[in-house]
């Protein structure tokens, strides 16, 4: 019985331990990885034309989902700050805190979340789908380095787009709030401006355009790196674009504590 | 063994070892200049090891491989890069560009790697499509609206593009039906012969016996990381290797 019991324990550390170094292992390959996209992408040739083309791909292609999202996200946190602040008399202040709330953490953290499936995904479908049927092989072949060709404009892509989408996303979630708390609610509008000219603060915009760069950044890396370490055909396809949403959703949001504590301290 | 005079790519003492595993072991061969030459096998032999020494893609362990004269372990990553345009390729199933079209695909190499106007580049993307037999409607079709052969003979005159020195071929005929593999190896002799009037280095991994025998001039069998045969094309259908006779048999 005690054989039996140290035998699994002894399995579940063993297990524990491998998991810990694969993960350190992973760790590891993605910071070389990351350092191999730094030294490819201040090198000629510069590629505009596949920078621009992502630009679109992760840019204007999101734009819609942006919008629905950040229009209802708007929206109903306005209707959920307002039933709570009326409680205390101070439903004034709802756009003030909308806006605040949406600046800081639901704008880039949403727009993170949705690009990381949607264009996160998608780079580790495009660049796994090119690696198990040669194509990567090809460039490599022609003297065309593939993270210059294939990464840095995918990640510089994504740093300058998902900042602009979170933008947009701030926007529209301010309307959708105003719209809501003005029209629905029936807030005062010039004391619904007045609050949210009072508390808001450049900064605060500051804080989330960051965040949202660098969620975009990781994103980026993340989705490309599952890419081109996808093997074994169509299910090595589907497991690293799975991979790439898992991990960065998981990144943004846990690089949002960090940036959080990081930014308030400095803006 | 046989050894060339000025070889296009010549094998000296290459063993090449993943951790304990011996993929290469002891190879010393050359690939003559301006011949086909096929390097024939069972899977996991270690023909796609080999292939990836010419390319510069892997190194040796030790020993060395030289191409075109230039020792491969010398040159720097940009160095190799840059050599590595002496190559074209056409790959097991092609390995066309999923966006791009036919054109665009013969044209990638010629944008990327020449100064030519796209006016000429075209004019040379056309004549290389024609010269494999891909027909003008075909030409802007994606690679997956276009047939098995079609591909590889679009992915064979991507590789021409750069009219290179050396051209290799990573099994060419898997895959195929009888009519297309005739097709594709006709197409490997005019290219090895013809091409831009001048002759061409041409290296084979294959594992398809009848139709290495039909096109190669040299024949080298590769049994677990040594060359345990190196013959031209006549001689080596009467090889008394046991392994050899074993596989011509198949």
């Amino acid at each position: 019985m005690i054989e039996k019991l140290s035998k699994l324990f002894r399995v579940r550390v063993e297990r524990l331990g491998t998991t810990v170094i694969d993960g350190i292992e992973g760790l590891g390959n993605i910071s070389l990885y990351t350092s191999r996209f730094f030294y490819w992408a201040f090198r000629r040739p510069y590629r505009n034309k596949l920078l621009f083309e992502q630009l679109f791909f992760i840019g204007n292609k999101s734009i819609l989902i942006i919008l629905l999202a950040g229009m209802f996200t708007g929206m109903v946190f306005a209707t959920q700050t307002y039933f709570g602040f009326k409680l205390i008399n101070v439903d004034s202040l709802v756009g003030a805190i909308v806006a605040i709330a949406m600046a800081k953490e639901l704008a880039p953290v949403l727009t993170g979340l949705i690009v990381a499936g949607r264009a996160g995904s998608a780079m580790a479908a495009q660049i796994g789908s090119m690696k198990v049927t040669e194509q990567i092989d090809a460039l490599e072949v022609m003297g065309i380095n593939s993270i210059q060709y294939l990464a840095v404009p995918r990640i510089i892509a994504g740093t300058i787009a998902v900042p602009m989408l979170s933008v947009v996303f701030l926007f529209i979630g301010n309307v959708g709030s105003y719209l809501v708390g003005t029209k629905t609610l029936m807030i005062d509008e010039s004391m619904y401006y007045s609050k949210l000219s009072e508390f808001m603060y450049v900064a605060d915009l500051w804080q989330g355009i960051i965040k949202a760069g660098v969620f975009g950044f990781v994103i980026s890396v993340i989705g490309t790196y599952f890419g081109f370490q996808v093997e074994k055909g169509a299910v090595g396809v589907g497991r690293g674009t799975n991979l790439a949403v898992i991990w960065g959703m998981i990144s943004v949001l846990i690089l949002d504590y960090f940036l959080t504590t990081f930014l308030v301290k400095i803006l | 063994m046989l050894t060339f005079e000025n070889p296009a790519i010549s094998f000296k003492n290459v063993t090449k070892k993943f951790g304990d595993h011996v993929i290469l072991q002891d190879l010393n061969f050359d690939i003559p200049r301006n011949k086909i030459v096929t390097i024939l096998g069972f899977s996991g032999a270690g023909k796609s090891t080999l292939l990836k020494h010419i390319l510069g893609i892997l190194h040796p362990t030790s020993g060395t491989v030289t191409v075109l004269g230039r020792e491969l372990e010398t040159l720097t990553k940009e160095e190799l890069r840059d050599f590595r345009r002496n190559f074209g390729m056409l790959f097991q199933y092609a390995a066309l560009f999923d966006s791009f079209t036919a054109e665009e695909n013969v044209a990638f190499p010629l944008r990327e790697f020449t100064q030519l106007s796209e006016e000429e580049i075209m004019k040379k993307v056309h004549d290389l499509l024609i010269s494999v037999g891909i027909k003008e409607e075909s030409f802007q079709k994606l690679p997956s609206e276009l047939s098995g052969g079609m591909r590889k003979r679009v992915g064979l005159a991507r590789g021409l593009a750069l009219s290179p020195d050396i051209m290799l071929y990573d099994e060419p005929t898997t895959g195929l039906d009888p009519i297309t593999t005739k097709m594709v190896n006709n197409l490997i002799v005019e290219t090895a012969t013809q091409h831009q009037g001048r002759e061409m280095t041409s290296v084979i991994i294959s594992h398809d016996v009848k139709a290495t025998l039909e096109i190669s001039d040299y024949i080298a069998f590769l049994d677990r990381g040594k060359i345990i045969e190196y013959l031209p094309v006549g001689e080596f259908k009467n090889s008394q290797n046991p392994l050899v006779q074993e596989f011509l048999r198949l």
